[in-house]
């Protein structure tokens, strides 16, 4: 029964860990778009056109 | 050099730009936007832009949310305006307007975080109860030390009291203002069972018992809250819809200025006496008398009636008709009691009140739900401590009743059709506007239509092409196509595929007819008096005239033609239910349709107040109403009727008013959303039965005081599971079909 002092602070801990992933997520904002979610994937210049822009503003 | 930049004059669409934290931010909607291309070349767009912070489209929403600092003192650049983004997008071809959050009152986004956070936090908590619980069962059959129950007792009410105190409140809250009025709902039965339930559990932790319901009360939440979720999800989506409607038509004035400037501004402020210039294929914002300019007027959505009329200086031109042809400039005259747009206002207001009294099944159910489970709770209570029963076995008995009777499968079966259905319909490109409007739908047994732009297409096509030559049709087409007439573009749409022949000095006179020259001979195409034809020969629709050097006039005549499968559609659905034909338009071409169509029942130049007047007739009689219809004269029916659809093209106070909105040609989406409903509708009520037949059983067995922890979370999952994999079921059968 020694194994429980350690093994259930580990299971309530990971939960936990899951519930404020979950909370993080959605106060950032990102299960606002799910439509739009799914499509940005097929973007393939993202980072490159970001890197890009500010060069224009000279 | 520095040279310092003058900040342009602040125009109306700038009243939307908001401020926060030093940064401006501006909502545009963006209906055109459809795919990953569609938001990647708007946001490239956008953030090429100098001075632009960031720029990132929402396609569930069909928004771009734009923000950028909002003092740029040292930069050099223009200061950002609403305009410049604005005309941006349009170089690109997206149309936008920007979003007011006012718009709309309520906005649904923060009501469904909120739940989705309970959500989260009751799946967390119900997860580890159930770990625990678990155990515990397996513990009780095997050799678990006391301690060791206690401690994994102790544990789950140090998960699940937090989490319920958080989680429940959406119930609680509900429960509570429902109970301070007096009344019932179906969150009291439910705040009652988890609060009753997580105390006795308490005490019962206390006391070192065998079996505690903290995993029962934090399952039930989780449940409740993911059907709670997908309601308001549905709502949202409705109301966001509606937010996008309504913006598109909130800026679309264009004011000119005593020093002949021009300006955007919101229709709202308009005001009398003011002077606006609508450019050739804009809708007018509001009514007005021609000042300058000639044209013809598009009333079709207005009046239902399919032809142009001319206007010139001095006509009256109402809100909501198109200018086709040429630019005007309009004094706006005050708001008149007595046009056609205030006499449709009034009627929508008074038409608003007739489908508040509509009471959604799932409510009415719990009507009598709640009250009957609040007695059989009582009557365990009582028959408990009559036959000799501590209070401690009679209250924990009552609270099982409770706990079993918790309405887990109404609260997660009804939204999950809902869901279901509206996402199968929003693929046929149908949209669920109002959350009871499948319900609704799934009652009519009258259906009525309205003709032009709802059984035809509203556009005019070519009829007698083949009476007319390919050579003339070709110089026909090569003159058409330079003008925004609906004949004309049904001429260009007929010549699809013709040459176009090299024309010169192109005129369009409005109300009249088009004018070029071709290797030195005139050419004109328009009215009768235009090209000079006799007056004698009358034919019946509309038509064009063309007239190439001396040779006789060729006439080109027009109709408006009925959608692609109206025939195949409408004789469907005559099968099942009463179709009416109402039309605005004449006798004649009312006749005509209903004839083609074989709706026995059809009234010709009905005004918006007749077609209100039928659907009350109707509705008196004991039917129940379905209205098709696009038109702004449709619009006060759309609000009367039981439950309405419009199709896409339609005015827009008119998709503000109906229930559903169909794309397409085709008027298919009418009946697949019909088909939809009452399928809907047969799946809500099997799983009514499923939930009645489950509590039949479990009761009794709750009543005995047969119902340890472990039989109610077996049952209770087991039925929603049921119910939810029932509900799925619809969206099975659309890969069958």
């Amino acid at each position: 029964m020694d194994a429980l002092i350690f093994l259930i602070p580990v299971a309530l801990g990971l939960g936990l860990l899951g519930l404020g992933a979950f909370l993080w997520s959605l106060k950032t904002g990102q299960y606002d778009d799910m439509e739009g979610a799914a499509e940005r994937i097929l973007f393939d210049d993202e980072n490159e056109e970001d890197a890009g822009s500010p060069q224009d503003r000279s | 050099m520095a040279i310092t930049v003058e900040k342009p004059h602040p125009t109306g669409t700038d009243l939307f730009v908001r401020e926060d934290k030093g940064q401006a931010k501006l909502d545009l909607v963006v209906e055109g936007m459809h795919c990953a291309g569609c938001m990647q070349k708007i946001e490239r767009a956008l953030n090429a832009m100098p001075g632009i912070g960031s720029a990132r489209c929402n396609l569930s929403t069909k928004r771009v949310a734009v923000t950028w600092p909002h003092e740029q003192i040292d930069t050099g650049d223009t200061p950002l305006t609403a305009d410049a983004i604005i005309t941006q997008l349009s170089a690109i071809g997206f149309a936008a307007v920007p979003f007011d959050p006012k718009l709309v009152g309520a906005i649904d986004e923060t009501e469904a975080n909120r739940l989705l956070r309970a959500m989260g936090v009751a799946g967390f908590a119900a997860a580890n109860v159930m770990l625990l619980s678990v155990s515990v069962w397996s513990g009780l059959v095997s050799d678990m030390e006391m301690e060791t129950r206690s401690l994994f007792h102790w544990l789950s009410a140090l998960i699940a009291l937090p989490a319920i105190a958080y989680a429940g409140r959406p119930f609680f809250l509900s429960a509570w203002s429902a109970l301070k009025v007096r009344t019932t709902n179906m969150d009291v039965p439910i705040s009652l069972a988890v609060i009753l339930a997580s105390l006795m559990s308490l005490g019962l932790t206390l006391q070192n018992a065998e079996h505690v319901y903290f995993d029962a009360s934090v399952s039930l939440l989780f449940f409740l809250l993911i059907g709670r979720y997908l309601d308001v999800q549905t709502r949202a989506k409705a109301c966001s819809v509606a937010q996008n409607l309504l913006s598109l038509r909130a800026v679309a004035a264009t004011l000119v200025d005593a020093d002949g400037n021009t300006r955007m501004v919101p229709v709202e402020t308009l005001a009398p006496g003011m002077t606006i210039s609508i450019a050739a294929g804009e809708r007018l914002p509001a009514d007005g008398t021609v000042v300058s300019g000639a044209s013809d007027i598009d009333t079709s959505l207005v009046t239902g009636e399919s032809l142009p009329l001319a206007a010139s200086t001095g006509s009256k031109v109402f809100a909501g008709t198109l200018n086709m042809t040429g630019p005007l400039q309009v004094e706006v005259t005050a708001k008149d009691d007595a046009s056609l747009l205030a006499e449709i206002v009034r009627l929508m207001e008074a038409a608003e009140q007739g489908r508040a009294g509509y009471v959604r099944l799932a409510d009415r159910i719990a009507r009598a739900y709640a009250p009957a489970v609040h007695a059989l709770a009582a009557f365990t209570v009582v028959l408990w401590f009559a036959l000799g029963a501590g209070w401690q076995v009679s209250l924990m008995n009552a609270i099982a009743v409770l706990i079993i009777t918790c309405p887990c499968a109404l609260g997660l079966a009804v939204p999950v059709v809902q869901v279901v259905a509206s996402g199968r319909l929003l693929k046929q490109g149908i949209l669920v506007k109002a959350p009871d409007a499948l319900e609704r739908l799934a009652n009519i047994d009258t259906i009525i239509f309205d003709k032009t732009g709802t059984l035809t297409l509203g556009t005019p096509e070519l009829i007698n092409r083949a009476g007319v030559d390919k050579h003339t049709l070709t110089i026909a087409a090569s003159l058409a196509c330079t003008s925004k007439h609906p004949l004309s573009r049904a001429i260009t749409r007929a010549a699809d595929g013709l040459p176009r022949l090299p024309l010169t000095d192109i005129t369009e006179t409005p109300g009249f007819g088009l004018q070029a020259t071709h290797q030195g001979e005139s050419i004109r195409l328009g009215n009768r008096a235009w090209v000079g034809a006799d007056a004698g020969s009358a034919t019946t629709g509309p038509e064009l005239w063309l007239k190439h050097g001396d040779k006789a006039p060729i006439p080109f005549q027009f109709a408006d033609q009925l959608r692609p499968d109206a025939d195949k559609t409408i004789r469907a659905l005559s099968g099942q239910f009463r179709l009416i034909l109402l039309s605005g338009d004449t006798q004649e071409a009312t006749r005509h349709v209903a004839g083609q169509l074989g709706i026995s029942d059809w009234t010709g130049t009905a005004t918006p107040a007749d077609k209100i007047a039928r659907i009350n007739q109707e509705t008196e009689a004991g039917h129940t109403v379905l209205m098709v219809g696009d038109g702004l004269n449709d619009a006060p029916a759309l609000k009367a009727a039981h439950v309405s659809i419009s199709p896409a093209s339609a005015a827009d106070i008119s998709q503000t008013a109906a229930d559903f909105i169909f794309q397409g040609h085709e008027l298919t989406p009418v009946a697949d959303a019909i088909a939809t409903a009452i399928q809907a509708r047969r799946l809500v009520l099997q799983n009514f039965g499923l939930a009645i037949g489950y509590n039949v059983f479990a009761v009794p067995l709750a009543m005995a005081g047969f119902v340890t922890p472990l039989i109610a979370a077996v049952a209770m999952s087991s039925s929603s599971l049921i119910v939810t994999g029932n509900a799925l079921r619809l969206s099975l059968k659309k890969r069958q079909g």
